[in-house]
């Protein structure tokens, strides 16, 4: 399991081609990156905020449950911080397993909870001021499912 | 002595991102209290505490949580990873 939250971009092939050489006896590999939206053309760049210390516990506790609860052979997320532009990777995890349902549903997993679990704001810069993205219900909802 | 840290909106709207605070409160709410008292940026900032999450000692909390032995509390909105 790796976790890493850190400022400087990642090579998502590099990382995902790591991940599953790493993952001996593995039969299904899920991967999933999330990238900056332009929002229509609005958007200049993403300025995001997290809590030192608090933020990799937090992505440590929701990997640790993914694995446990799918029985995975391995976790990644990684999580960028500071500011990002249009197009950038935000963040990625992958998930390990023999099968590929519990890969797929422990990836959706990390993500729903990473959504509104782990210590991060994002906030939009346009090019007409800012605004701190608000947490929408359908993500908090999102957490129920599990 | 509690170290209180700020995050997004609430960091910006009371001015900075961290301060040591000597109070005498026994619950989170007792924090706020205290802090509204002190200046109108921390009441602007705490005026809708259902915006608000509370961490106390890096675990999320909830208002109520007492503060005999906590090191650290953080007041941020409701986080928005991935």
């Amino acid at each position: 399991m790796r976790i890493a939250v850190q400022a400087a971009p990642f090579d998502q092939g590099a990382e995902l081609q790591a991940f599953s050489a790493a993952a001996s006896g593995a039969g299904a590999v899920v991967s999933f990156s999330g990238l900056v939206r332009d929002e229509a053309g609005r958007l200049s760049a993403l300025e995001i905020e997290y809590y030192p210390g608090m933020t990799e516990k937090a992505l440590a506790s929701i990997a640790q449950e993914a694995v446990s609860r799918w029985s995975l052979l391995d976790a990644l997320v990684i999580h960028r911080h500071g500011r990002l532009l249009v197009g950038e990777a935000i963040m990625m995890v992958a998930t390990a397993s023999t099968h590929r349902a519990d890969a797929f549903s422990a990836a959706e997993f990390l993500m729903d909870y990473l959504k509104s679990r782990a210590p991060f704001w994002k906030k939009e810069l346009l090019a007409d001021g800012a605004d701190w993205v608000r947490a929408k219900d359908t993500d908090e909802n999102a957490l129920k499912r599990w | 002595m509690i170290d209180v840290l700020y995050f997004a909106w609430v960091r910006e709207r009371i001015g900075l991102p961290r301060e040591r605070i000597e109070t005498s409160a026994t619950t989170v709410s007792g924090l706020i209290d205290e802090l509204c008292l002190r200046e109108p940026r921390y009441a602007a900032a705490f005026a809708d505490l259902a915006a608000l999450r509370v961490a106390v000692d890096q675990e999320l909390s909830a208002f109520d949580a007492p503060l005999q032995g906590v090191r650290e509390v953080a007041f941020f909105p409701p986080m928005t990873g991935g």
